[in-house]
């Protein structure tokens, strides 16, 4: 292959000249990206036959929080909404799905769209007074709105099982039940899969735009005849289902339904997901979550070294020292890099583009 | 009836302190507009040197609280310079999430040196209970109200009255026409930061010496949510009555409603305050320029 | 019949009077200017106009209906497009999805059709591409510009990016306020030669608040005059040029 056909390959979009307009609005249209496409879906397939139970298991938890994760970013990161109660949303999805398992006896593919739904109207909800509420004030509303869905959860008993919770039964698909990690593997990789699918898909179109000119200036998104409560609704719901699916999701993972897992902690580990991988980026929620589900494991890893073997004793360091990481990463970023992991992949993208040029 | 003036006041005392926490975060938020989620944590420093002085160290509690004010000012000057500064002018996003990473970084700190175990400051304030006529408050409520108005009207007072303060209102008001007047900005915001966090530090020696000490002291800082929501972010004043208001109605729910009811209380309060009044009971409306 | 007509229009914030009895009118087809001096009101004319505010007084009637009511972004349905003193051009956006975005009001894409993108939002898509690049693109000389983030742009180009975003609404009536504030005389000869071009190709009617007086009268078949939120004058360039109280607002009384 000659010099120049092999620079082509190399560089995205790189000597790529669409003939008609409807393929410049294309975005998969040259060979190396889908070339990149069909090796990451072969991975994706081929993960959990290779890999080991507890990689399976990390898979499953990164997708969870990728859908949760992508769902704040639309609120926060294209609508500039700022939620610091997103996890309450995983709550309501997670209990939603759960009485719908447990005492209506829905099936899994309906229980999970259900907890979606109902966490989508629990966002249309909180978000109403968004129009009037703004910025930071919003983000206090929120944040209030998070502890009292922790006291509604604790005290609604009959419903949700108070600090015991739930117990979830396995999804029921008639010919087997999905009682293993590796089989839930299936339901919720392709879940996350496509709900990524559908998030970047939406910001190719008028809602997507309508979202980040809200963001911007909403007088000047006004006068291009955006209606801001809807739009701000419309990003409230969006944020919310994507959470709620999320929750529902987990709730079937760890087979209990627990409030714990819904608190101020959970809210502020999906912030940083969202500015470690980059506020504004579907590609950027990916990496923030791969990231922060990542880096206590590590951690858990470098802990046991330095402290021994001594489980008491390095559980109780573990809890401080990841406070402590959790921190720094996040100050760390938005010193160093504020636009995130999917700044610096784009950063070398660019630079790939024209190497063995500089750019 | 004697019940109810029994809770009220006791409400009313804890609202003193209440009073003296808020202090802080309606300091920064005055003078750099930022919310500073890390205010709890940098009580919990305050508390931990003042154990470490007086307990590790064996020094007189005066030392003790001298050295909970510098260190705590270091630490808040030395915040604002490294980190705050450098992300002037950034979404309301980040400058959150820095205080948030902050304060996380601060707890892991002190966890990892002091563990996660609870701890006794010597006792501080006097124990005894005072009677006003029938009415009996515990010493330690008492005290803290008297200590924490005391801080807070000294603030106040500072902030009226002398030169430092009037500048730190200035720059508050307006950073450009500050600068025009030859009023040092950047120094003023460090200081105003300094000032915040050894007002939190002092107020973090009190809590401690209330109930007790551990990493997680600075999560009771959230509650204090709700007295600035009704205070107003911006507004010194507010934080007394703010303060006092809360606490007489976490008093009440407390006294007639039971404990959980007691601790969702401010945020219900918060959330309807908003929806009634989006900038807070006494803050002030931002007019934007089209 | 006009197409835009603001009818002894009052609008006052607290004790500051912004606007007093002010009339203007607007003919279809037309360049229609609004001139005065700094704090004359003419932005706060705007703003009423836009429906941003509401005049204590008077009212706003668009192509014969009363408008003075009607919320900001219903404004758009009906014709008007607006570009702003200070850019209001969305930064996180490249400049072609500023463009589109003045098709928003029109396209009809819905969230579960933008969700699954292939068919009808492609086709939209495809479609609202085919007009802005045939239409306006090339108008406006932006084609180099197309995928560059708007906050790359100079003054100059980031003005006319404004101006093919407003184009993209498919306005009737095209409100400009200050197209070229800031510009030197190069651009500023640029972008009143976009303005003509726009006239000419687009059918549209264009108001214009401007201070380059020389401009005004080149460009302008109307000029009406504001001074201190009261209307001094309105006629042709020539017959404005030679009214007695214009001459003194901005000249001073004749010696």
């Amino acid at each position: 292959m000659s010099l120049s056909k092999s620079l082509h390959l190399l560089g995205p979009r790189f000597g790529v000249l669409p003939l008609s307009h409807a393929d410049a609005e294309r975005r998969i249209d040259d060979p190396l990206r889908r070339a990149g496409l069909a090796a990451l879906a072969a991975a994706l397939v081929l993960l959990p036959f290779v890999a080991n139970a507890y990689i399976v298991y990390m898979a499953c938890l990164v997708a969870i929080t990728v859908i949760s994760v992508v769902g704040l970013n639309i609120l926060t990161g294209y609508t500039g909404l700022l939620s610091i109660g997103h996890a309450a949303f995983n709550g309501v999805g997670a209990f939603a799905c759960g009485v719908a398992a447990t005492r209506w006896g829905f099936p899994f593919w309906l229980a999970i769209p259900f907890g979606g739904l109902v966490a989508a109207a629990a966002g249309i909800l909180v978000g109403l007074p968004s129009l009037r509420i703004k910025g930071l004030y919003l983000a206090i509303a929120t944040l209030a709105a998070q502890f009292i869905f922790l006291f509604v959860v604790q005290h609604w008993e009959s419903v949700t099982g108070g600090d015991r919770g739930l117990q979830m039964p396995s999804p029921d698909l008639g010919f087997t039940r999905l009682d293993s990690d590796f089989k839930l593997y299936w339901l919720i990789v392709p879940v996350a899969v496509a709900m990524c699918f559908f998030a970047s898909n939406l910001f190719r179109t008028r809602i997507g735009r309508a979202f980040v000119a809200v963001r911007e200036r909403d007088y000047s998104a006004e006068v291009l005849g955006i209606d801001l409560l809807r739009t701000k609704l419309t990003s409230f719901a969006l944020a919310s289902f994507y959470a709620g699916i999320a929750g529902a999701l987990m709730a079937y993972f760890f087979r209990v339904v627990n409030p714990e897992q819904y608190g101020f902690g959970a809210s502020i580990f999906q912030l940083t997901a969202v500015i470690v991988g980059g506020l504004g980026s579907v590609l950027g929620s990916i990496l923030g979550s791969l990231f922060m589900v990542a880096v206590p494991e590590l951690l858990k890893e470098a802990v046991v070294f330095v402290a021994g073997a001594d489980a008491t004793k390095s559980a109780v360091f573990l809890a401080s020292a990841r406070e402590l990481v959790f921190g720094v990463l996040i100050v760390g970023f938005l010193l160093l890099e504020p636009f995130g992991l999917a700044e610096v992949v784009r950063r070398v993208r660019a630079r790939l583009a024209v190497w063995p040029f500089r750019s | 009836m004697n019940l109810f003036i029994e809770y009220s006041l006791v409400g009313l005392a804890s609202g003193g302190m209440y009073a003296l926490i808020a202090l802080g975060f309606v300091l920064v938020f005055k003078a750099t507009g930022v919310f500073n989620f890390a205010q709890g944590e940098l009580m919990m420093v305050g508390a931990y040197v003042y154990l470490a002085v007086t307990q590790l160290l064996g020094a007189h509690w005066a030392f003790g609280l001298l050295a909970t004010v510098v260190v705590g000012f270091a630490l808040g000057a030395l915040v604002e310079r490294a980190v705050l500064r450098p992300l002037a002018g950034q979404p309301t996003l980040a400058i959150v999430m820095a205080t948030v990473g902050l304060g996380l970084i601060l707890k892991g700190t002190a966890g990892l040196i002091f563990g996660p175990d609870q701890r006794q400051l010597a006792e501080l304030l006097p124990r005894k209970p005072v009677f006003l006529g029938d009415i009996l408050i515990p010493g330690g409520v008492f005290w803290t109200f008297v200590v924490s108005v005391s801080i807070v009207s000294a603030c106040l007072a500072y902030f009226r009255f002398t030169r430092g303060g009037v500048a730190m209102r200035a720059a508050a008001s307006s950073q450009a026409n500050a600068y025009a007047v030859g009023i040092n900005v950047p120094m003023i915001s460090a200081a105003t930061w300094g000032l915040a966090a050894s007002t939190g530090a002092l107020a973090g020696v009190l809590l401690a010496a209330l109930n007790s000490l551990t990493p997680h002291l600075g999560d009771l800082a959230l509650a204090v949510l709700a007295v600035l929501i009704v205070g107003g972010l911006d507004s010194l004043a507010g934080v007394i009555v703010g303060g006092l208001v809360i606490g007489w109605l976490q008093a009440m729910t407390g006294a007639y409603l039971g404990g959980s009811w007691r601790e969702v209380m401010p945020y219900i309060v918060v959330l309807l305050v908003l929806l009634v009044r989006p900038h807070g009971l006494f803050g002030r409306k931002e007019i934007e320029r089209i | 019949m006009s197409l835009l007509e603001v009818h002894d229009v009052s609008l006052a914030f607290g004790g500051v009077k912004a606007l007093t009895d002010v009339s203007i009118d607007v003919q279809p087809g037309t360049v229609t200017a609004v001139i005065g001096p700094n704090g004359a009101g003419k932005t706060s004319l705007y703003n009423v106009i836009s429906g941003f505010y509401r005049p204590q007084k008077g009212s706003v009637r668009f192509d014969g209906a009363d408008v003075t009511a009607v919320k900001p972004n219903r404004r758009a349905g009906m014709g008007m497009a607006r570009t702003f003193q200070n850019i209001a051009l969305f930064r996180g956006l490249t400049v072609l999805e500023n463009i589109k975005l003045g098709a928003h009001h029109y396209l009809r894409t819905g969230l579960l059709s933008a969700a699954w993108y292939v068919g009808r939002a492609a086709r939209e898509e495809a479609e609202l591409r085919r007009e802005i690049e045939e239409r306006i693109v090339d108008l406006l000389h932006l084609a180099d510009w197309r995928d560059a983030p708007v906050s790359a742009l100079s003054y100059g180009l980031q003005k006319r990016v404004e101006l093919a975003r407003a184009l993209a609404m498919r306005p009737r009536l095209l409100m400009l306020d200050e197209p070229v504030a800031g510009m030197n005389r190069e651009e500023k000869e640029d972008m009143s030669r976009y303005i003509l071009d726009v006239r000419e190709q687009w059918d549209v009617t264009v108001l214009l608040i401007e201070h380059d007086i020389g401009m005004v009268m080149d460009l302008s078949d109307r000029i009406h005059v504001l001074n201190f939120g009261c209307k001094l004058a309105s006629g042709s360039p020539a017959e404005v040029a030679a009214d007695p109280a214009v001459i003194e607002a901005y000249i001073g009384e004749q010696r």
